[in-house]
């Protein structure tokens, strides 16, 4: 499942086929992509798989090798990245470092030629909207990692762009701030009605953040949906091991039944039949008093704040990764047995 | 980068070649035969043998010399650093003029080690290469310091924590991380002195001759037009061997290496051996480039107070036609238009060069570009002379000639401070202004040209106090009544007498601070390292 059903009318942004080579590698494959006015899209993927450079064409800063890229339903071609009225923050801010703050918020606004005394008013109201006002006369190397990280996403937003663009938008940031910002920036692109495209490897940030969010992997789109959906049902094995899950098995599904080398294992009663990946979250491994179910030895154990991720050892069977609560987490070299709960199992692509 | 293509073919590729073709090219076609002539005489031989000597003992020793401050500059942190870091590159921007001067003022016949001890170096090799070391100082400090400065020290730190001892880390991180830039410097020395004029003119009397000397000597001593072509020829495969070599290291140089700023690198010395290096810098420092200079402002007031610089305002209808005192105005002007030209052109080369779609054809405009700094001056003067005399160039006649010919020499500087800094800027800041709204052109001017305004003045600098001390090429042009400084001094020095010497000390002294002040001027905008030079 490649991509959305195409919808021909609505979306600000459309890529058809776009495709992006370097030397022999693809770094976008046929990429088909639609993002619909004030719409939040993130797309999420290990490093290399094409993320930046699927915002580097919308941007115009790299030429596409087929397909097209639409901006309100105009193919883009031959437009020059200055002349698209799309706005990119990059991932290393790249504010320019002889200019101050206001002078780079303002930067945008005088390109597109508007008044001074306005450039001023929009630079102090932007400033006020991240958080910084009164900063404008600050020299940017004397801004903290957030700090910058904030100029740059007011420079971004002050031409007032049609399409929004963050190339990890976090990504230097510490976790606290993160977590914080992730909530702030939805809450303005909400209000403001931005239309946002961000790519980011970090699915947390991707989940918060998010009206969809797009899976890539090696230049192709992997999976499409709202976060809950790709949360809780992985198109295939790869997403599901990015996403973090580890307990990912070949498996032969008939009859609400998986054949797994875990042994049978029950499924939800609309499973999709056949060989399959399979997946059960760590919340569907149940532990058991050792002798019943499949018989197991805890090899590690590692705690997780909310709860103790448990790492077990069947016989003849790949590792499995349990979650349980911190007090009825047993020890390291402990036998336990395993059950599994169908309602936390789910047969991917 | 058509205009700076076609500025090179026609001041430097059409003189050089009109008057190699001059020499070679008789009624029955080209003489090649001459080429094998040349080269079988033995005072030629001679001359060659010396010229690549003098040249390989002057680099070795300027490397050995040069190499701890380097070293010193790079790594320690002390009061006076920025000082002791101009003194060491006034010596470059002297006209060789000048350095030949004050070294005949420190060594000569009646020079402050005659006087004091007897001791007198004119007439040995000795006294070009000390001068030669002299001059090229400033190049290994800071072509070498410059990296070493930004080399990050952490790397060093690394080994050691693996298990490399002090020597060991420094030997098989920092070493091989150093050797293209040492190599670099290297190559650039040994250009320099290979080609040496002015230094070897004055110091090297009628026993030490260089290529450039002997193709000046058979030019215009001589009018032996071949026998200066065959001369400039091999000079020219020489010169052109050496820059494809410096190419291919600064080439090398260029791969990733971790850089910080070098502000964080210096510390400063610890213990008895780092300040006794430091001490012995200093006072190389000292006895190597601050005592000839100062022998030759001592020497310029004589015993006679300002009766030298008194005289310079006289015209006394010999050698000059004109009063000494305003040569300085006509290198003032020179200079000035030469800054110019150079500026100009070297700038919109260095802009094609810095092209991300910039091809193999190029990249080789930058070598090109080195040319001049190593092809004789001489043959570039007289070149001009014949070449540039009739319609639709016929420039004999024009002030402009003067100013062309030194801005060739001011090019490679312009362009080799400003690569690296243009190379530097982040082609992403050139992107984030474009998604911003601004065109190319708006791009480069708001983002790029801020970035590389202070090595742009640096770059101007440079080209100014080589123009002002440009002497091979501008010994031919400059007309009589319009004489530059250094050929101004050329001629005094050549004349007997004590008061032409004074006077020539004199005004030596004048242009030496003319350099100085440009330089330290400079020294002041330059807050970051920028540049090879």
């Amino acid at each position: 499942m490649p991509t959305d059903s195409p919808t021909p009318t609505g979306s600000l942004l459309r890529l058809e086929d776009a495709t992006v080579r370097f030397g022999g590698r693809a770094a976008l494959d046929s990429v088909g992509l639609d993002v619909a006015e004030h719409e939040i899209v993130c797309v999420l993927g290990p490093s290399g798989s094409g993320k930046s450079t699927l915002l580097r064409a919308v941007a115009g800063l790299q030429p596409l090798d087929a397909g097209r890229v639409l901006l309100d339903g105009r193919d883009q071609a031959g437009v020059p990245a200055h002349k698209r009225g799309v706005g990119l923050m990059f991932q290393d801010h790249q504010l320019f470092p002889q200019r101050d703050v206001g002078g780079n918020v303002a930067f945008g606004l005088r390109m597109h030629g508007t008044p001074r005394a306005e450039q001023t008013h929009r630079v102090q109201e932007l400033l006020e909207l991240v958080g910084l006002p009164g900063a404008s006369g600050r020299a940017v190397a004397a801004l903290s990692g957030g700090e910058q990280q904030r100029v740059a996403l007011a420079r971004a937003l002050a031409p007032s762009p049609r399409l929004l663009m963050l190339d990890e938008p976090l990504g230097q940031l510490d976790r606290s701030l993160r977590e914080r910002l992730v909530v702030e920036l939805r809450e303005l692109f909400g209000r403001l009605g931005t239309t946002v495209l961000a790519v980011t490897h970090d699915q947390g940030e991707a989940f918060a953040l998010a009206d969809r969010v797009v899976v890539m992997r090696d230049g192709r789109i992997a999976q499409s949906g709202t976060p809950l959906e790709v949360w809780q049902r992985p198109a295939d094995a790869f997403v599901a091991r990015f996403l973090g899950f580890e307990n990912v098995v070949e498996a032969g599904v008939t009859d609400g039944v998986a054949v797994t080398p875990w042994g049978k294992v029950p499924v939800p009663p609309d499973a999709p039949e056949g060989t399959r990946p399979l997946l059960v979250r760590p919340a569907g491994v149940r532990l058991v008093p050792a002798g019943e179910g499949l018989r197991c030895t805890v090899t590690a154990r590692t705690f997780r704040g909310t709860h103790v991720a448990v790492r077990l050892l069947p016989e003849d069977a790949p590792p499995l990764e349990a979650a349980c609560a911190l007090r009825d987490a047993p020890e390291v070299g402990d036998v336990t047995g395993v059950e599994f709960d169908a309602a936390e199992i789910a047969v991917l692509g | 980068m058509a205009v700076p293509a076609a500025f090179f073919a026609v001041f430097f590729a059409y003189p050089v070649a009109a008057i190699v073709a001059r020499g070679l090219k008789t009624d029955g076609g080209w003489q090649l035969g001459r080429i094998a002539d040349v080269l079988t005489q033995s005072d030629i031989r001679q001359v060659l043998w010396f010229t690549t000597w003098q040249a390989l003992v002057s680099t070795a020793l300027t490397l050995v010399i040069a190499l701890p401050g380097a070293y010193a500059l790079a790594r320690f942190d002390f009061p006076g650093k920025q000082a002791l870091r101009a003194v060491i590159t006034v010596p470059f921007v002297l006209p060789t003029v000048v350095v030949g001067t004050a070294f005949m003022a420190l060594v000569g016949r009646g020079g402050l080690l005659d006087a004091l001890w007897g001791v007198r170096l004119d007439t040995t090799v000795w006294a070009i290469l000390l001068a030669h070391v002299f001059f090229n100082y400033a190049v290994v400090v800071r072509t070498v310091g410059g990296l070493w400065a930004q080399l990050d020290p952490r790397q060093e730190e690394a080994a050691r924590m693996l298990g490399a001892s002090r020597f060991t880390a420094w030997r098989t991180v920092t070493l091989p991380a150093l050797a293209p830039a040492v190599a670099a410097a290297a190559l650039m020395v040994f250009l320099f002195t290979f080609t040496s004029f002015g230094v070897v003119q004055i110091l090297g009397g009628p026993t030490f001759s260089t290529l450039e000397v002997e193709i000046y000597r058979q030019t215009a001593d001589l009018f032996d037009l071949s026998t200066a072509a065959v001369l400039t020829l091999i000079q020219f495969v020489a010169v052109g061997a050496i820059l494809a070599l410096h190419a291919w290291t600064v080439r090398r140089r260029e791969t990733a290496l971790r850089l910080v700023d070098a502000s964080v690198t210096a510390r400063r010395p610890r213990g008895a051996g780092q300040w006794a290096l430091l001490a012995g810098v200093v006072a190389t420092v000292v006895v190597l480039l601050l005592l000839p200079l100062a022998v030759l402002v001592q020497r310029s007031f004589g015993g006679a107070g300002l009766a030298y610089y008194r005289a310079l305002t006289e015209a006394d209808g010999g050698v000059f036609l004109v009063a000494p005192i305003e040569a300085i105005g006509n290198s003032l002007n020179y200079a000035v238009a030469a800054t110019v030209i150079a500026v100009v052109i070297g700038g919109l080369a260095a802009v094609a060069l810095t092209r991300r779609d910039a091809g193999r054809l190029v990249r080789g405009f930058d070598a090109l570009l080195m040319l001049p700094l190593g092809v004789s001056a001489v043959t570039v003067g007289f070149g001009f002379l014949i070449a540039l005399d009739e319609p639709p160039l016929d420039l004999r006649a024009s002030w402009i000639l003067v100013p062309l010919a030194q801005a060739l020499v001011g090019v490679p500087f312009v362009v080799r401070t400003m690569l690296p800094v243009l190379r530097a800027v982040d082609v992403r800041l050139r992107e984030a202004a474009s998604v911003l709204g601004a065109s190319p052109w708006r791009a480069w001017r708001e983002v790029d040209l801020p970035l590389v305004r202070r090595a742009l003045l640096i770059a101007a600098g440079f080209a100014f106090a080589v123009s002002l001390g440009e002497f091979g090429a501008t010994v031919f042009i400059a007309r009589p009544d319009n004489p530059t400084l250094p050929v101004a001094v050329a001629r005094l020095l050549g004349r007997p007498g004590d008061l032409n010497y004074g006077q020539a000390m004199a005004l030596s002294t004048i242009l030496m601070i003319v350099c100085a002040v440009a330089l330290l001027v400079l020294e002041r905008l330059r807050t970051d390292r920028t540049g090879e030079f």
